[in-house]
């Protein structure tokens, strides 16, 4: 069977596909893509692969590694954690069967489309049953990751597991402003983190989600992650979601918002054209299956600087009048243009008027009024200014208010859908 | 005396009448063909209309900032004003071919290059076009990332990009239809070198302390994570 899809794998090299075919079949896959993650991989490696000893001993598993050209030592890091129980060396610990350690180089630059589709083809070659994705920057995984991440596969059934996390709750504000309830207003399925770089799935979701997307597309390469989980519920798959301790709070540069719009953003835009049929019938939301336990907010006090992102949405609104004005209706942007006046002391960024926002632009976005790329680009100034009323809202209330705050935010996403219908496919 | 009057009036009748007999029919050919050639025009311009409109080239146009030109000189939408080109190009082609016909002489060297320089008012229209597309989709990127970047004036970034790009593309039509290329050329030098120095000037002088701010940025590691922790963490 593996010889029969050699030619569809074609972007793999020689040697990993000779690597594979030496490997088998597996029960389990652990894909871990990296760029220059010697510093952490180390660590995370351990956990795997004593996850994997402690709940699957006597499962063929195996761990791939899709490097995107590291220069520190990253893929020989990975390689070493292989188990031979033949040799029986007496530094690793006892495994009933071989636990194999595959690193290959898909890129001299990192690529997270690439990864993912490299990690899924040696999945399919594999025939693995259950695989998981350990994202390099996990630092904080446990051995019992692996459990809570492949045994609903494995033992009952799923087909995705997706994370959920104990978060600050200044961290992750595009995931519960835009993507957490956008993706529950449109799909109607309440999934906290639709963009996770840890997740398990089953070798069907895998296969399916290899053969049927459009790898060439620069947004499903950007947003891969997004799209995998977007693909999962429009294509009926069974998910749920556990739980994974504490998200660790990672400072970032003005610079990296931009990358993660076109990453979830750009991603949820580009699903809804060819998913139009499924989420244009849906309405209100429903939970789905979830393990471990209850998230929580973290409510320790952590630096944001809110001056600054409402400074970035006064300029965004004042600099991109004429890209905004082939995107948005002229009472949305008129509104947007009223506060963000100077004058405006009580500034606030409304739910009902972030929602049009985002439902003109993911319309505009439809309609590729202009590059839509520009369009999610354009996006980000006003993201800040609604990030500005979030932090102020959420400033002084506990964690029940925060999560009160997401739930009516979500609730004015499914109020507002019928918005997005009419602007869909009419004018603005 | 009055005999030979009679007969040069006669001759010079006759003359007229041969001439006259010689030119019609090569007349009415000229007002068939102008005539067929109207009948195709209109076609051609009809045919393009509904073309230009399925390809929804008036958005097209629009993004490339051409409508808003269009609008300012009070001419018609690009899809009309193209149309409409199109159908006096070919009409003008088909009166040319018919006044050919007509053997005047010079005439038909000078329809000849008409002719000839067709593909080139063609290619000139064509590089215009694209041009002005090129330059609003990389003026908005500028303004875009100058705007998400945080960067000052990002609206002068955008400006001076589609300045350049257009006085680029000016200089490529002109060139390609032959119009004072030289003249072209070197007005495309002096304006291009100028606003290059006055932009190095203009950062030299007016942004010492951003440069040494980029630059610190960009090179001191000591002080790169600085103010990082300010930022909003999205994801």
């Amino acid at each position: 069977m593996a010889e029969v899809r050699l030619a569809d794998e074609s972007f793999l090299t020689d040697d990993f596909l000779r690597q594979l075919i030496n490997v088998g079949e597996v029960d389990i896959l652990v894909g871990v893509p990296t760029h220059n993650n010697a510093k952490t991989i180390g660590s995370i490696v351990e956990a795997i692969q004593a996850g994997i000893l402690r709940f699957f001993p006597r499962e063929r598993a195996a761990i791939i590694n899709a490097d995107g050209g590291s220069r520190d030592g990253t893929p020989e890091l990975i390689v070493k954690a292989a188990i031979d129980d033949a040799r029986g060396r007496s530094s690793k610990p006892y495994t009933l069967r071989t636990l194999h350690s595959i690193s290959t180089q898909y890129s001299s630059s990192p690529a997270r489309g690439t990864a993912l589709q490299t990690i899924l083809a040696a999945a399919e070659l594999l025939r693995a049953k259950a695989c998981a994705v350990i994202s390099p920057d996990s630092t904080q995984i446990t051995t019992d990751w692996l459990t809570t991440l492949l045994q609903p596969i494995y033992t009952e059934e799923f087909d995705l597991v997706l994370p959920t996390y104990s978060r600050h709750r200044s961290d992750g504000i595009l995931l519960t402003n835009l993507l957490y309830p956008m993706t529950r207003a449109l799909y109607g399925l309440k999934i906290r983190e639709p963009y996770a770089l840890d997740c398990a799935f089953s070798g069907r979701l895998g296969s399916q989600f290899l053969a049927q997307n459009a790898w060439h597309d620069e947004t499903v390469r950007a947003g891969c992650e997004t799209q995998f989980t977007l693909g999962a519920i429009a294509g009926e798959y069974r998910i749920c979601q556990s739980f994974f301790g504490t998200k660790e709070h990672v400072p970032r540069g003005s610079a990296d918002l931009v990358p993660a719009m076109r990453q979830t953003v750009g991603a949820l835009f580009s699903s809804m054209e060819p998913n139009f049929s499924f989420w244009s019938t849906k309405t209100g939301s429903q939970s789905i299956p979830t393990t471990g336990a209850e998230r929580e907010c973290i409510l320790e006090p952590l630096r944001v600087n809110r001056k600054r992102l409402r400074e970035m949405f006064t300029t965004g609104i004042a600099e991109l009048e004429s890209v905004f004005q082939s995107i948005l209706s002229p009472p949305t942007l008129a509104e947007l243009q009223r506060i963000a006046r100077p004058e405006e002391v009580r500034f606030r960024y409304s739910a009902e008027l972030w929602v049009k926002t985002v439902y003109e632009f993911a319309a505009a976005y439809h309609k590729s009024v202009i590059s839509r790329d520009h369009i999610i680009q354009a996006l980000a100034p006003l993201f800040r200014g609604r990030a500005f009323t979030f932090l102020v809202e959420n400033s002084n209330g506990s964690a029940d208010d925060v999560e009160h705050n997401v739930e009516a935010l979500c609730l004015e996403f499914e109020r507002m859908k019928p918005y997005l219908l009419e602007i869909w496919n009419g004018g603005k | 005396m009055r005999e030979m009057i009679v007969s040069e009036l006669t001759q010079a009748m006759e003359q007229l009448t041969r001439g006259f007999a010689h030119i019609l029919p090569r007349i009415i050919v000229l007002v068939i063909i102008a005539f067929a050639g109207w009948v195709v025009a209109y076609f051609l311009k009809v045919f393009l209309r509904s073309i230009l409109r399925l390809i929804k080239f008036d958005k097209l146009s629009e993004s490339a900032g051409a409508s808003a030109l269009l609008t300012k000189a009070a001419l018609p939408s690009a899809t009309e004003l193209l149309s409409r080109l199109v159908f006096w190009v070919a009409w003008l082609g088909f009166i040319l071919l018919g006044v050919s016909v007509l053997g005047i002489f010079g005439l038909q060297e000078q329809i000849a290059k008409f002719f000839l320089f067709l593909p080139h008012l063609f290619v000139a229209l064509c590089i215009m076009f694209f041009g002005l597309l090129a330059a609003s989709f990389f003026s908005r990127a500028a303004l875009l990332a100058a705007v998400n970047a945080n960067l000052p004036s990002p609206r002068l970034l955008s400006v001076s990009i589609r300045f350049i790009i257009i006085i680029f593309v000016l200089s490529m039509v002109f060139e390609e239809v032959g119009v004072a290329e030289q003249t072209m050329l070197v007005a495309f030098g002096i304006a291009f070198g100028a606003l290059m120095l006055g932009l190095a000037i203009a950062f030299g002088a007016g942004g010492k302390d951003l440069a040494q701010q980029f630059l610190e940025k960009k090179f001191g590691h000591g002080k790169k994570d600085e103010g990082k922790e300010d930022e909003l963490s999205p994801l």
